[in-house]
């Protein structure tokens, strides 16, 4: 297949030394076996999330993402906007949509973006990560990179909220999308068919601000997990990466479980099932290591 | 923003739905709910609302202004779109509550304390600065949000999940010297000025 670029947004969390970091490595790992160039948005900003709202007003959070993508639209003019971050990628597509439904707010929004020497023609596609795998290489050429097939591993799809809502990946139901699954039989592994807490939150961003709440709902997208005799966890979120990864002992510590539920993003399942090693697949990177990849990749 | 709560009350006369739709962003939707409830049936945080979404529409419409915008309810939403993908009436839920949440911060009325609403005010202020988030400067001051003593105890509660974080390297006390930021800080900062002032100015004269 022909090399795939793209206009590359990857969002606060996925930088040198942040919190899903590993999660870049692993797609810069997946890109190079897959022939994808990214090619990142030159000085993107941060999105806001879904948590900007208490500081900023509608106008300025949109003015966030309108200038990535105006950026954007000036260095890589025939490149579709990627994401790997959910909520990059949610922010991101949500402005674009606000800006085409309403004439006037696109022109406020552009007289801000003046400011910083920019305007916006809101006329890119904006992607997940995910859907460029899905759309424009297809689970048949996935699958086809397979070197180490990751048999005998039962593996739960954690979807989550916001790659799924409210935009969703085309062709899928909100309430039981099946990507991450074809994904996990793709790369040989079995996935986890009835696994109930595949679209449940995580809490988000109030893992921070209301643990307790936050942590209850983690407690059952693991404890599901383990019900339907998983492995492991995979997700296409950093959010629900970290969420459902690094607060396991706190919720041990309160609920008396045992949970050591190793959660890894998409990315590290493609590049340890490609033939990837522990370090290119970012598996260093997993607080809770994930021995059944760490074993297959040392093979 | 005390006088603009007075200035928004004595402009609207108790016409609270009328307030809401021209203040609070997809406001005009609030009129569509047809009270079946499906959100808050949907919602993960739907037992820890004070007033569920359904609830907060109905109280618009019946004025209920205080009651409404002095809540705790619309923090608790954790943004997963759920309601917004299940509401039969499509009425953009999520946002309707970031909106109310939004407006009353403004208006002062925002409960003081909300953690939810004090860390997304941290959030804010952390990112503006340099263009992008500094995630350890973020996780500090959301331990020491509620005072220093506090945040002795809650960064000791925390630190296993720190070192976790810094021994897979995706975390690193480097960033407290400043850390990942926009290269046109200038540029950056003079566009969110300009989107503020355009947006106070529409606040201004809306409804008039």
């Amino acid at each position: 297949m022909a090399k795939k670029s793209y206009s590359f947004y990857p969002g606060c969390s996925s930088q040198k030394a942040a919190s899903s970091s590993n999660y870049q490595v692993s797609v810069d790992t997946m890109c190079k076996e897959l022939d994808i160039e990214l090619n990142e948005i030159p000085d993107w900003n941060c999105c806001s999330a879904s948590i900007g709202y208490a500081g900023g007003g509608e106008l300025p959070r949109l003015a966030l993402s309108a200038r990535n993508m105006a950026l954007s639209e000036e260095a890589h003019p025939d490149q579709d906007i990627v994401a790997t971050c959910a909520a990059c990628w949610l922010a991101t597509k949500e402005t674009q949509e606000r800006l085409n439904d309403n004439a006037d707010l696109l022109a406020e929004t552009n007289t801000a973006l003046a400011e910083a020497g920019l305007k916006l023609k809101n006329e890119k596609k904006v992607r997940h990560m995910v859907e460029v795998l899905i759309e424009d290489i297809g689970y048949e050429e996935l699958g086809k990179h397979v070197k180490k097939p990751l048999e005998g591993l039962k593996i739960a799809g954690y979807v989550g909220c916001q790659t799924n809502r409210p935009f969703g990946i085309a062709g899928e139901s909100f309430e039981n999308p099946k990507y991450l699954d074809k994904m996990i039989e793709t790369v040989g592994a079995e996935a986890c068919d009835n696994y109930e807490k595949k679209v449940s939150c995580c809490g988000g961003a109030l893992a921070f601000s209301e643990p307790e709440k936050s942590q209850a709902l983690i407690k059952e997208i693991i404890e599901s997990a383990y019900d339907n005799g998983a492995d492991m966890i995979v997700t296409p979120c950093p959010v629900c990466q970290m969420n459902t990864e690094v607060y396991q002992e706190q919720i041990n510590a309160k609920y008396g479980t045992k949970f050591k539920m190793p959660v890894v993003y998409y990315s590290t399942l493609l590049s340890v099932a490609y033939g990837k090693s522990a370090k290119e697949a970012a598996l260093d990177g997993q607080v809770i290591r994930a021995k059944q990849l760490e074993e297959i990749a040392g093979k | 923003m005390s006088n603009y709560n007075q200035e928004m009350i004595e402009k609207y006369r108790g016409n609270f739905l009328k307030e809401v739709q021209d203040n609070v962003e997809e406001g005009d939707w609030v009129k569509m709910c047809m009270q079946c409830g499906v959100c808050s049936g949907s919602c993960p945080l739907g037992p820890h609302w004070e007033h569920p979404p359904q609830e907060i529409f109905m109280m618009i419409r019946a004025g209920k202004r205080d009651e409404v915008l002095q809540s705790s309810s619309m923090w608790m939403c954790t943004s997963c779109y759920n309601c917004i993908a299940r509401c039969p009436r499509g009425l953009p839920i999520t946002h309707i509550m970031h909106g109310l949440a939004t407006y009353s911060k403004r208006l002062g009325l925002a409960p003081k304390n909300q953690p939810t609403a004090k860390f997304a005010q941290l959030f804010w202020d952390n990112l503006t600065r340099t263009g992008r988030v500094n995630e350890l400067k973020l996780g500090l001051s959301l331990y020491f949000m509620n005072g220093f003593s506090e945040g002795i105890k809650t960064a000791l509660k925390m630190k296993d999940i720190g070192l976790g974080m810094l021994k897979t390297k995706r975390m690193t006390p480097m960033e407290i010297l400043g850390g990942h930021g926009c290269k046109d800080k200038k540029g950056f900062h003079a566009m969110l000025k300009k989107a503020q002032e355009i947006e106070e100015a529409r606040i201004g004269k809306s409804g008039s």
